[in-house]
């Protein structure tokens, strides 16, 4: 009882700055309050969205795109990471290229990549490859790096082969830090996407707040705007659910 | 089992280093932080460079790497897993091996019982103490039954009574499984204790090897007697047994009460910190004392070693330097002094007569 009451108290924070904002908007407190819609009007229009299909429509094209995005660039960070890690001469021949392209804001490839691939379907879809790979490949490489020597040399007098000594110590003591890179990363995919629909893309919640803003629809950009906000926090809720649980126990 | 050879090993630290340890002995190499002790270890594990070759049982095995040599390694820092709970650790080694589950299972029940660490199979190593670690540590080593078990400092992180307890436990463990060992540490307490044979390192070669009295009553040389703590050693050339435990040795002109295991005493030994020094005659009862006259008085940072002549001998004593200072000895001054009784270590005649046969007293 006690412990559910201390999670709701959490959202008591939330719960007064959704009133304050409620109150401010109907009492017209500042001066350009025709910008500034009350709560309960953004939750209308979003109802309002849902009932059209709008707002699902252009929420399941972000979604499809981070997740093709996002998975392809963790597998592929995650496999690249990995075997740079445990490898020196894949780290020696990999690593001055990935340290110097891991830099570039994955935005800033948005012009290139509209060149190459052109507007469609693939396009945010490799910005979110791009923006998930170098980041996962580089904490899963020093994680793996990071693993105390210690524990190999044990593993391998305990008869373990190397690819065991990989599986057995190497990557489980590697977890934490590569769930911190995977964490970061599946919130990082969602910001990334609505600024590439946003310039680039004409579908998807970030094109919808385009609209929304020719239009001067304050309440429909709040309503993507949170809507966005909410994602990014599950996604990176639910790599912190899956660490905990791969973790629990020894931690 | 097998035993272990080195011939001519070399890298880094080591130089040169030629060394064999027998079938089921306990080798202790002692020797101070960084003379190579562990690098030794390494080397045999085949988890370092070298040049020159190691031997199990006379065949080479410097291609082979260390997963195949079947080797239980305790790491100083013990390595166990975070990941794993005691039961994976001990299991671990063996299901590199053995696929089937149960005799995985059987035995690692084997070695939590061997060990007596039965209800600690479901913890993780974060939550045990650092004997119970040391335990689970050990476990893991042994349980793939490895044939050269090697023990890097096993006892050095432990408190005083722990690892007394442990290290009599290792002995019976190596007894009982007859499995060749190598033991290092810096403690020559514990590896006159633990040791059949010591080999003192130093600066990456090989000292002086052989039992723990040979050493101390034989040092090869002046930098291996000084490691060792430059003990006073007499002949005794005629030993009267007085009570049960005691006896009475003649040196030269000195009498000296020894505590006696009746196996008859060959030499005595005394290290210089063991021997008191006063201006006037202490109070308490008159055994071993004696008077002597310092012929030399040398400080260093917070010692003091002092060379008396005591009769005919010639012994060294050590004291704390504020007590010299205080006392103000000179060298000429007349002191008295006691050799402290129990302190006082014997090497026996006939117990080990046949490996002392060079000794001419």
């Amino acid at each position: 009882m006690i412990n559910r009451f201390k999670k709701m108290w959490g959202l008591l924070p939330i719960v007064i700055f959704l009133v304050l904002w409620e109150i401010t908007a109907r009492l017209e407190l500042f001066p350009g309050h025709i910008f500034f819609p009350p709560f309960s009007e953004v939750m209308r229009e979003f109802f309002s969205l849902m009932a059209t299909g709008l707002l699902v429509e252009s929420f399941s094209r972000s979604l499809f795109r981070v997740l093709i995005g996002f998975f392809a660039g963790s597998v592929c960070g995650l496999l690249v990471g990995i075997l740079m890690g445990w490898r020196k001469l894949v780290d020696r021949s990999f690593g001055p290229i990935i340290s110097l392209i891991y830099p570039i804001p994955a935005l800033g490839w948005l012009p290139l990549f509209m060149l190459w691939i052109g507007i469609n379907e693939m396009l945010p879809i490799a910005i979110i490859f791009i923006c998930s790979f170098f980041p996962v490949c580089y904490t899963t490489a020093t994680g793996v790096k990071c693993v105390d020597k210690d524990y190999i040399r044990a593993a391998r007098t305990l008869g373990a082969s190397e690819f065991k000594v990989l599986t057995g110590v190497i990557l489980p003591l590697a977890l934490p830090e590569i769930f911190t890179g995977l964490r970061l990363e599946s919130g990082m995919a969602w910001r990334v996407v609505i600024a590439a629909e946003m310039v680039a893309v004409p579908t998807g919640i970030g094109a919808l707040m385009m609209r929304a803003e020719s239009l001067v629809r304050i309440d429909i950009i709040i309503v993507c705007l949170m809507v966005l906000s909410v994602m990014c926090f599950s996604f990176e809720k639910c790599f912190h659910y899956i660490e905990r649980r791969l973790t629990t126990g020894w931690r | 089992m097998p035993c272990v050879e080195l011939r001519g090993v070399s890298n880094f630290i080591c130089r040169n280093v030629d060394l064999r340890i027998e079938d089921s002995e306990i080798l202790v190499l002692l020797g101070s932080t960084g003379a190579g002790k562990t690098t030794l270890l390494s080397i045999i594990a085949g988890l370092v460079e070298y040049t020159g070759s190691v031997l199990f049982n006379g065949v080479g095995v410097d291609e082979v790497p260390s997963n195949k040599r079947r080797i239980g390694y305790l790491f100083q820092g013990l390595a166990l897993f975070p990941h794993l709970n005691v039961a994976s650790n001990i299991a671990f080694g063996l299901k590199t091996r053995e696929n089937h589950s149960s005799k995985v299972e059987k035995r690692v029940n084997e070695m939590l019982h061997l060990m007596g660490i039965e209800n600690l199979s479901d913890r993780y190593p974060y939550n045990l103490s650092g004997g119970e670690r040391q335990r689970v540590a050990l476990g893991r080593a042994l349980a793939p039954s490895p044939e050269v078990l090697l023990l890097d400092e096993p006892l050095s992180s432990l408190d005083y009574e722990t690892s007394k307890y442990l290290r009599m436990e290792i002995k019976r463990l190596q007894r009982k499984l007859g499995i060749t060992t190598i033991y290092v540490t810096h403690n020559q307490r514990e590896a006159e204790e633990i040791g059949d044979k010591l080999a003192i390192i130093h600066n990456g070669t090989v000292g002086q090897v052989g039992t723990p009295e040979e050493i101390f009553f034989n040092p090869v040389n002046g930098q291996i007697s000084k490691f060792i703590g430059s003990p006073n050693i007499l002949c005794c050339e005629y030993c009267r047994k007085l009570v049960k435990g005691l006896a009475e040795i003649k040196s030269g002109d000195l009498h000296i009460i020894v505590p006696d295991n009746g196996n008859g005493i060959k030499k005595i030994a005394i290290l210089p910190h063991d021997i008191y020094i006063s201006r006037n005659k202490p109070p308490g009862p008159d055994i071993n004392r004696f008077t002597g006259t310092i012929i030399d008085v040398n400080s260093s940072i917070n010692l003091t070693l002092i060379r008396l002549r005591v009769g005919e001998h010639v012994l060294l004593a050590e004291q704390p330097i504020e007590i010299t200072e205080e006392l103000n000895l000179q060298v000429g001054d007349e002191v008295h002094l006691i050799l402290k009784m129990p302190r006082i270590k014997t090497l026996s005649t006939r117990e080990n007569e046949s490996r002392f046969d060079g000794y001419s007293c």
